[in-house]
């Protein structure tokens, strides 16, 4: 069939010999120093997780491809791995299997196949599943459970807020930054190294560095998202904590904790739902970073990554449509 | 058109919320729960037969420069006696409901077949369209406030089928948004 030789492939529409599949399987190597520590930190519940999660994503992405679009199936392409391994990334580890059922049915029925499939989503799956279940489940999204190293016997851990949690309550109760952070359990080195509080695959600041070094190497991604969502929370809470440093917390604080570098790293720069050109990536970077601390220090919520991750996908259209790429041979008008 | 047929087009066929988008305000603002969403459609149903029937009663009278103002004080008049009964005689649903009462009178289906349809039929056919079209509004408000309330409480008009919170999500603002989203997907494929 002669209509059958022209290729075209999902977007964006680069010349590379890139596949998708080799890019998703890139993804999930370099997610894996991550899945070690939490695996280190959580025992065999942070395998559980990722397990139902990724084997929940590619059933529900069979069973729509299949039977609700009829069309071709490609669960092989790995991209219903990597959105599993993401969700799971973004939930405490003694979630209920079922909770996690949820958000994968979510996550691949609303956030990928609702609006046709991989390249035609606007927002990140895995997020999508994530604030879903962050706003239908908040007693169980929210429960964290301590850290324990190499623990794997399967009992109920003891759960605790994370530092971000407890640093917002106590600036609310009035307290200041410096006392509250004298008191907590875990140190800056402790945070760097993930023993502390938080979502299964968020903890280890250092893990997930390793995992972007190595994805920029691949050039899965570039350095523009990540450094533009890392300066701008720096500089925003440098200034906030210049200003008012007992009611503010510090810059390295905002860095270390919660999902700032999971949602910098892995999250945001999902290509599908991020600009293409350099200056736009570094516009929605920005973005990203003004809106997480606006949420952290002045939000309802103590963490505010993945809302702003999402706020920005909505506008990676707009930003597309505005900042684009010179042509080959265009003159700048004068 | 036969009268049977303009009775059932509002279930289906010209559904004012799976079909025409309209009246999107109380769709997603009141239908939290099943018996929400049934007391809204029905209190809209009876401003509708309400006001096409008077509508299509006075339509010769009114210069056609001032048929909107003319209309929205017709439709006033419903309201204002859905409003006052409701409240004397199930106070509970009209707490529920609250302000969506009152904004019925600016509700885009009544005015809509008013201009639509009372504006330029006879008596009868607009009574049979504001019937037809105000119960399949309320079948909409229902079904959607019954989904809402199945996944987000676990619960149907009240009854309870199992004692823990639901997905609060589909309570709150964006699980009506979704809910309505995937009916009218449904009601597209039914269509078809």
């Amino acid at each position: 069939m002669a209509q059958n030789k022209l290729i075209v492939s999902l977007s964006p529409h680069d010349h590379a010999k890139d596949s998708v599949s080799k890019i998703m399987f890139g993804v999930v190597i370099a997610m894996i120093p991550a899945l070690l520590v939490s695996v280190y930190f959580f025992g065999l519940d942070a395998i559980r997780v990722n397990l139902i999660a990724i084997a929940a994503c590619i059933f529900f992405e069979w069973i729509i491809q299949k039977f609700l679009l009829k069309g071709e199936v490609t669960i092989t392409d790995g991209s219903a791995i990597v959105t599993g391994m993401l969700l799971a990334f973004n939930v405490p580890s003694n979630l209920p299997w079922w909770i996690i059922v949820i958000g994968a049915i979510v996550s691949i029925g609303v956030g990928k196949m609702s609006f046709g499939g991989l390249g035609n989503n606007p927002f990140n799956p895995a997020l999508v599943g994530r604030v879903f279940l962050l706003i239908s489940f908040p007693v169980q999204m929210t429960s964290w459970p301590k850290v324990q190293v190499l623990n794997f016997a399967m009992t109920d851990a003891q759960t605790g807020a994370t530092p971000l949690a407890i640093v917002k309550e106590g600036i609310k109760n009035g307290e200041s930054f410096s006392s509250i952070i004298n008191n907590l359990p875990t140190s800056y080195s402790d945070m760097f190294f993930g023993q502390m509080g938080g979502s299964l695959g968020e903890i280890s600041a250092i893990a997930l560095i390793i995992g972007g070094l190595y994805m920029l190497y691949r050039k899965i991604i570039t350095w523009h998202i990540p450094v533009s969502i890392i300066a701008t929370v720096a500089i925003f809470t440098g200034i906030l904590y210049g200003i008012n440093p007992d009611k503010y917390a510090d810059p390295l604080f905002h860095l270390l904790t919660g999902g700032l570098m999971l949602g910098a790293i892995f999250m945001a720069t999902d290509m599908v739902t991020s600009p293409m050109t350099s200056k736009g990536m570094i516009i929605y970077g920005v973005g990203i970073g003004v809106i997480t601390v606006l949420i952290r220090v002045w939000g309802a919520y103590p963490e505010g990554v993945s809302f702003a991750i999402l706020i920005m996908n909505a506008f990676t259209p707009l930003i597309n449509y505005y900042i684009k790429p010179k042509r080959f041979g265009e003159i700048v008008k004068k | 058109m036969n009268n049977w047929k303009n009775f059932t087009k509002g279930f289906i066929k010209e559904n004012p919320v799976f079909v025409l988008v309209l009246g999107m305000c109380p769709t997603l603002g009141v239908t939290t729960s099943a018996i929400n969403g049934l007391g809204m459609g029905l209190a809209t149903t009876f401003v509708l037969l309400g006001s096409n029937v008077v509508i299509s009663l006075v339509k010769n009278f009114i210069p056609n420069k001032v048929r909107i103002p003319a209309f929205i004080v017709i439709i006033a008049s419903f309201v204002t006696i859905i409003d006052l009964s409701m409240a004397a005689y199930v106070p509970d649903l009209y707490k529920s409901l609250g302000l969506f009462i009152p904004l019925i009178v600016v509700n885009c289906i009544v005015l809509g077949r008013a201009e639509a349809f009372a504006s330029k039929n006879t008596i009868l056919s607009s009574a049979i369209d504001g019937l037809g079209m105000g119960l399949g509004f309320t079948f909409a408000l229902t079904l959607l406030g019954s989904v809402r309330e199945l996944l987000g409480a676990y619960s149907l008009f009240g009854h309870k089928f199992i004692s823990t919170d639901g997905i609060l999500v589909f309570v709150l603002a964006p699980g009506a948004f979704l809910g309505l989203a995937y009916l009218i997907a449904i009601m597209k494929r039914i269509n078809k």
